[in-house]
Order: C-alpha cells, then structure tokens, then sequence
C-alpha cells in the first residue's frame, strides 16, 4: 500500500533490527485484551478511517507530487480548459533531470543553507529561552500564574494575527519600533528590507512565537520530576548546578527530545511567517526552501509546478534523514522509541 | 540556575527572578497589547507612539460596515468547525486502537503519523491543488475541510492515544467481562472517560483550521471566498497597510481564540507529553 512505504522505508533505514532495550508491544509476553483474529479485525476497523485519509489525500497526492517532480510540469503543458475546449496535457516525462538541477544549482543550495540557518537558530534559542523560563517558573514565586498567563499568550493569539501585528510594528517609516529609535535620536532601522537585518527580524518573530509551547512543555516535565531527588541530593551536598545537572536534565529527557524534534520539523516547514512577513524578500533573503516552492506554483509566472514538487520531495527527503538520525542517536542513549 | 521549591533565598536573587520574569512578560504582551490599543485610536493616528488618543471604536465600525470581515469571519467558522468535527472522531478511534491493541500494522501506523508531520506543504499543495480543481472543490470550504484533515489528524490521533495511554487498561477488561465488544467498550466507557483528550484535540484541529495560511491563500480566491487568514492580507499589501481595520479585525479575530486557547492549554501540553513518546 502506498500509505506503508514512507513510514517501513524509514523504519529499515533507522535499522529496525537492533535488539531493544525494552519491547514495544511487539514481543508475545504482554497482557493485551483477547488475542484473536476478532481483536485485530476491530482494531483494523478503528483505524481504517485515519488509514483512508491518510491514503486518499496524502499518499496519493504525494505519488502524484513525486510524479509531477520526474516531468517538465508548468501552467502552459497541464490539461486545462478554455472556456468549453478542453487541452489536454502535454508535459513529458524528464527523469530525474529536476533533481540534478536542483541539487546543482546554486538557488537551491543557498536557500537551504538559509533554512538550516534559520531552523537551528530559532530552535536552539526557543529551547534555551523556554527552558530558563520553565525553571524560574517552577520555584515558588509570587504572581506565578500571572507570570504564566502573560508569557503564553503568544501561543495564545492566532499565529497569522500575531504576524501581523510584528509587521505593524517594524513598520519601517510608522512602525513602533522605528518610531522609539526616532524619539531618542538614532536613525530608522529597515527591519524587514535589509537581507542580514530582515533575517535576525523573522528569527526574533519565530522565537517569540514559539517560546510559550516550549515553556509550557518544558513546565509539564519538570513538575513532573519528583521533589525527594532534590531533597536526596541537597542532603548529599550537592550545589544547584550538581542536581540541574543530574537530576533536572535527565528528567527532562523524553520532553525534551520531542519537542526538540518536533520544533525542528514544524520550524522547517514554517510557512507563515516567512510568507506574511517579508514574502521571502528582500530579494530571496529571508525565502526558506517552503515559501520558495510554494512561489514556484502560485506566484510566478508561468506557474512552475515540476520544480516546486522537485523542491517538496527534497524537503521531505531531508526531514526523513534528520528523523532517522535523530531516532538512532536517541537509541544509542538508551531512549526507547 | 534551579533550585529546588523548598529552601530559602536571597532578596537579591528573588529581584533578579522577578526582573526576568516581567521583562519576558512585557516582550511577549507588548505586540498583542499594542495592537489592541492601536485599533482603539483613529485610523489617522495609527503610527502615533502614545498608548491612548482619542479612544473611539470608529475602526470596528468602519470594519464591519465597509468590508467583507463577517463574510470572512463565518468562512472561517465553518471551515474550523467542519474539520474539528470530522477531525475529531477520526483521530479518536485511531488513537484508542493504537493504544489498546497490538495488530499488524501498527508500527506503521504509528511511524505514519509521525511521518506526516514532516510533510512539506510544498509537496502536497500543487497535487491537491490540481485535485482539487477537477473535482471542483476549489474556492469551496469543503475543499480546505479536506486538506486541512491532513494536517489535523495526524498530530491528534497522536494525541488522543497519550490520553488513551493514562486510562487504565482494567476498565477496558471490565467491559469485556461484562461482555462489550471492544468498540461498545471504546464507546461506553472508554470516551467519556477521555472528555478532556477530546476538548484538547477537538481544540487543537479548530486551531489549525483556524489559522492556516499557505492552502487558504491558494485555494480561495475572490473576496467572498476568503478565510481570515486571507482576508487579513487585503489590508497590508504592497501599497501600503490600513493599519486601523487590520488591528481591529487583529482583536476580532484574537480574543476569542486565546481566551479558549487559556482554558485549554493545561490540558494540551499534558497531552502532548503523554502521546509523544512512549510507543
């Protein structure tokens, strides 16, 4: 089935055959409710539907985009209908022809440099911002639920809205931002229309978006570490370092790693902020590798749709390798996944 | 850096936490706030940097009467409602048969549903897009209905199966014994048992539809059509912004997601640490 290849190809390349630690349910020895054909017949009932959806509207358009990304596809070769003629579809297949362009061309090279860039950054300052906040949270301090409502509310506001609101504010001729810098003499910033500036600007944007999820779920696993490890540990003597050192960041382990993983995978793909707040500009400054294959189909002319699915498929290529990399490293760690 | 809850510290220390604290607040209230105050200016004093001027609601005014936003908004509206419907049931019987039962096939489920997450919308929009188009659906809500489930319910049934997981398994076998079939079970008792799973991932999928920006800009097109996602791009474009009915469709749009969005995110993270790791 189509729907199974994505996810076995990615289990083989993870090296599924490496014996476990602990199982996951697929030994014989756990207790289950009955065993029988009849169990497996609802369970398969019960899943049917995501296994439909995810079949019709992902995997075969995804075959189809893959397809697409073999042939020379634009808006002037793809079946289409003028008025009552309908014309039908002329592109060709071309191979792999797409790829060795992408690969080698300098557009794509750049814009992914750009995209790493981009998602190491925002990551690694969300987590280290996230984490500090959670820490101060999770001590005993006053207005600590007034703390917490007013740092969530950037998850709270819906992300386009927030975005905007951003743009309101660096605003280069009536942006607040620029406005202040006015007021105490110094000259006006072009936050979004210098390349190097409009990059550190939709990184700030993204950090302040996606600080309050790691906070909060950074909250959930410390409140979750029980409080006699601290007490064993201040009895042995050892400092605040020692026991943030062994006691909090081990038990922080399994948080962290998924929403480490799941940030890198979601800021990857971040498509609205780049796309609301600079379009990809100045230039292709701030393009990352989705905005740019999105620009591909919808917004040049004529419509590029071989190359935007080329620049899909690697996308997807690339995240699939970062998972399964992800996955052995946190095996050799000893994380069950 | 961490102490623990328990001991005694410093005045200057309990200073420095608290100066941390409120700077990080300011700087994640201050766009939202800002906005809210600069819808309550005239439109003419939009750039102006003082907190209040002549406060009138002249913006919302001017919004509802001279432009598309209530069209917009019930866009909006119906197309979230109609995925977290949808969205909902599906990703809660797959999260319960992913939780309770071993079968053939559910690591590859499980990795699917992973796998999803990584989905570029690049790779998917132009072959949707197409589909779309010759069944019709574009510029139809049911259209971004159907799009928008791939997004939702991946994620959600990853969910739901972490709140599964906290249930106990010997509530499954009571029903059993007193002879339920499994779905009776998953029914009867199981579900109401995970009403709070359910507000988190019914809220969750409402969000996703609620805000998403790349199908919607692509898919809709013509004033009447358009989501709010879209139809706040009208007011800040190439030409200039209209800062006033932006910010004030901004608040419009905002205050009753993140008041929702407050009572359900306890909730949310504890989901989402429950279904996240585990398997």
């Amino acid at each position: 089935m189509a729907v199974d290849t994505p996810s076995q190809s990615v289990a083989k390349a993870a090296g599924d055959h490496v014996a476990r630690g602990r199982s996951r349910g697929t030994g014989p020895k756990r207790r289950a409710p009955k065993r029988s054909l009849a169990t497996h017949w609802y369970a398969w009932a019960m899943v049917a539907p995501v296994v439909i959806v995810i079949a019709v509207i992902i995997g075969y358009p995804l075959g189809r985009g893959i397809y697409l990304s073999l042939t020379d596809a634009n808006e002037r070769n793809v079946a289409r209908s003028i008025g009552v003629n309908e014309i039908p579809a002329t592109y060709e297949f071309v191979g792999l022809d797409n790829y060795a362009d992408a690969i080698t061309g300098s557009q794509f090279l750049a814009t992914l440099g750009w995209t790493v860039v981009w998602t190491v950054s925002c990551v690694a300052i969300t987590f280290a911002l996230g984490l500090t906040l959670a820490n101060i949270l999770n001590r005993k301090i006053a207005g600590r639920s007034f703390y917490r409502m007013m740092l969530i509310l950037p998850w709270a506001v819906p992300g386009f809205v927030s975005v905007f609101a951003w743009r309101f504010l660096y605003d280069e001729r009536r942006g607040m931002l620029n406005q202040i810098l006015s007021g105490v003499g110094l000259d006006a910033v072009p936050w979004l229309n210098d390349p190097l500036i409009a990059k550190v600007s939709v990184i700030a944007v993204n950090v302040w978006l996606g600080v309050p999820f790691m906070m909060v779920a950074l909250l959930g696993g410390l409140q979750s570490i029980p409080g006699e490890l601290y007490e064993a540990a201040e009895m042995d003597g050892a400092n605040a370092w020692q026991r943030f050192r062994h006691i909090t960041m081990p038990g922080l382990r399994s948080v962290s790693t998924t929403v480490v993983l799941l940030s890198t995978i979601w800021t990857f793909n971040m498509f609205p902020v780049i796309f609301l707040l600079t379009r990809g500009g100045p230039g292709e400054a701030t393009q990352i590798l989705v905005t740019q294959a999105y620009k591909f189909s919808f917004e040049i002319s004529p419509r590029d749709f071989a190359q935007s699915s080329t620049w899909g498929v690697l996308i997807l290529v690339i995240l699939m390798i970062f998972a399964a990399f992800y996955r052995r490293v946190l095996r050799k760690q000893g994380e069950v996944w | 850096m961490n102490t623990p809850v328990r001991g005694r510290r410093s005045p200057l220390s309990s200073v420095a936490l608290h100066l941390t604290l409120i700077v990080a607040s300011v700087i994640a209230v201050f766009p939202v706030l800002w906005v809210l105050l600069t819808s309550l200016k005239p439109a003419k004093y939009a750039s102006t940097t003082d907190f209040f001027k002549e406060t009138t609601f002249e913006n919302y005014t001017n919004l509802l009467r001279d432009t598309p936003f209530l069209t917009w908004f019930g866009n909006s509206l119906l197309v979230a409602a109609l995925t977290t419907v949808v969205g909902v049931f599906i990703s809660a019987t797959t999260g319960y048969a992913v939780s309770r039962f071993r079968f053939p096939g559910k690591r590859g489920i499980m990795w699917t549903l992973l796998v999803t997450q990584m989905f570029p919308v690049a790779v998917l929009i132009v072959p949707i897009y197409n589909i779309m188009s010759s069944m019709g659906l574009l510029n139809e809500p049911a259209g971004l209905v159907i799009t928008y489930l791939t997004i939702a319910v991946p994620f959600c049934a990853w969910m739901m199966k972490g709140f599964f997981d906290g249930i106990p398994r010997e509530i499954d076998e009571s029903g059993y014994v007193d002879g339920l079939t499994p779905f009776g079970t998953f029914w009867r008792l199981i579900l109401p048992l995970a009403k709070p799973g359910i507000a988190v991932t019914a809220f969750y999928s409402f969000i996703t539809a609620w805000g998403e920006v790349a199908y919607a800009s692509a898919f809709m097109v013509g004033d009447e059509n358009l989501t709010l996602a879209g139809g706040l791009q009208k007011f800040v474009n190439q030409y200039g912004a209209q800062w006033g009915p932006m910010t004030a469709a901004s608040v419009l749009i905002a205050i009753p997601a993140a008041l929702v969005f407050l009572f359900a995110q306890r909730h949310l993270v504890t989901g989402m640490s429950a279904g996240a790791v585990k398997g």
